[in-house]
């Protein structure tokens, strides 16, 4: 059991560290950079729940995929690669960050109040859980039609992006 | 091991990604924050799904995945009509609906 805490942690320390890089770095691309820290260690932190399917998914779509889409909307919208501290935020910086404080302090209190004492515990049967096989089932059984309504929403979302990027 | 410790390092990754929502100028940098809150709520469903056993939790996850990238898709090409409307990707340069 200690094992999997000390995982947890260190993996937790290394996307907190790389959530702020995210929003302080002064470099876009360093941002997108921090952006696939964290999205690899929340793909890390599946394979710790033991949901192996949406760890691979995550690491799929996400790192492969919506990264490098990331670093094409810096490269076709020329963002700065060097830029002098300060340039890339608005001015409401210490608003926000009061703002999110005391978000995460609200959250945090009652995230503790309520689940204080709810253990996750690793068993064997939940390796079956996380399976491509159970997932598989279960979307094409349970979750059939918000299936096909997603892959509605991605044809749309593609047609809306070429319509919107079109030079005419 | 504890779920709040997954709930609380979620709640953290949300609160950064809101910050970095109310904070950055750069219509990009807007975007990463945005996909930061939606990786927090990922989290929260997949740790849900194994303290309760029940796989909806990772279904719904794989959901939010395919939501987030079509979200994106979008994100950038509207970025992108910015960019080429207003020489900037800066979001305080867009003070009109009608360009």
């Amino acid at each position: 059991m200690w094992a999997q805490e000390v995982a947890f942690w260190i993996i937790a320390v290394a996307m907190a560290g790389a959530a702020i890089g995210v929003v302080r770095s002064n470099n876009v691309v360093h941002a997108a950079l921090f952006l696939v820290v964290v999205l690899a260690g929340s793909a890390a932190q599946y394979i710790l729940l033991l949901a192996e399917f949406v760890a691979w998914v995550q690491v799929l779509i996400y790192i492969g995929a919506i990264v490098v889409l990331f670093l094409f909307g810096v490269m076709l919208t020329r963002a700065p690669m060097r830029e002098e501290a300060g340039k890339l935020d608005n001015n409401q910086r210490l608003a926000s960050g009061v703002v999110a404080l005391f978000l995460f302090g609200v959250l945090t209190m009652f995230l503790v109040d309520a689940f204080h004492g709810d253990e996750v515990k690793f068993k064997d049967s939940l390796v079956q859980l996380g399976s491509t096989n159970n997932i598989g089932n279960s979307i094409f059984h349970d979750y059939v039609i918000p299936f096909e309504v997603v892959s509605m929403l991605l044809l749309a979302a593609l047609v809306g992006a070429v319509a919107l990027a079109r030079r005419d | 091991m504890p779920i709040n410790y997954f709930l609380i390092l979620s709640a953290f990754l949300f609160c950064t990604g809101a910050y970095g929502v109310m904070a950055r100028r750069n219509s990009v940098l807007v975007l990463m924050s945005i996909e930061l809150m939606l990786n927090a709520v990922n989290l929260n469903l997949v740790a849900f799904s194994t303290h309760l056993e029940n796989v909806s939790g990772q279904v719904f996850a794989l959901f939010v995945i395919t939501i987030a990238a079509a979200e994106v898709g979008i994100g950038l090409a509207i970025v992108l009509l910015i960019y080429r409307n207003l020489r900037s990707p800066d979001l305080d340069q867009v003070e009109q609906l009608k360009g």
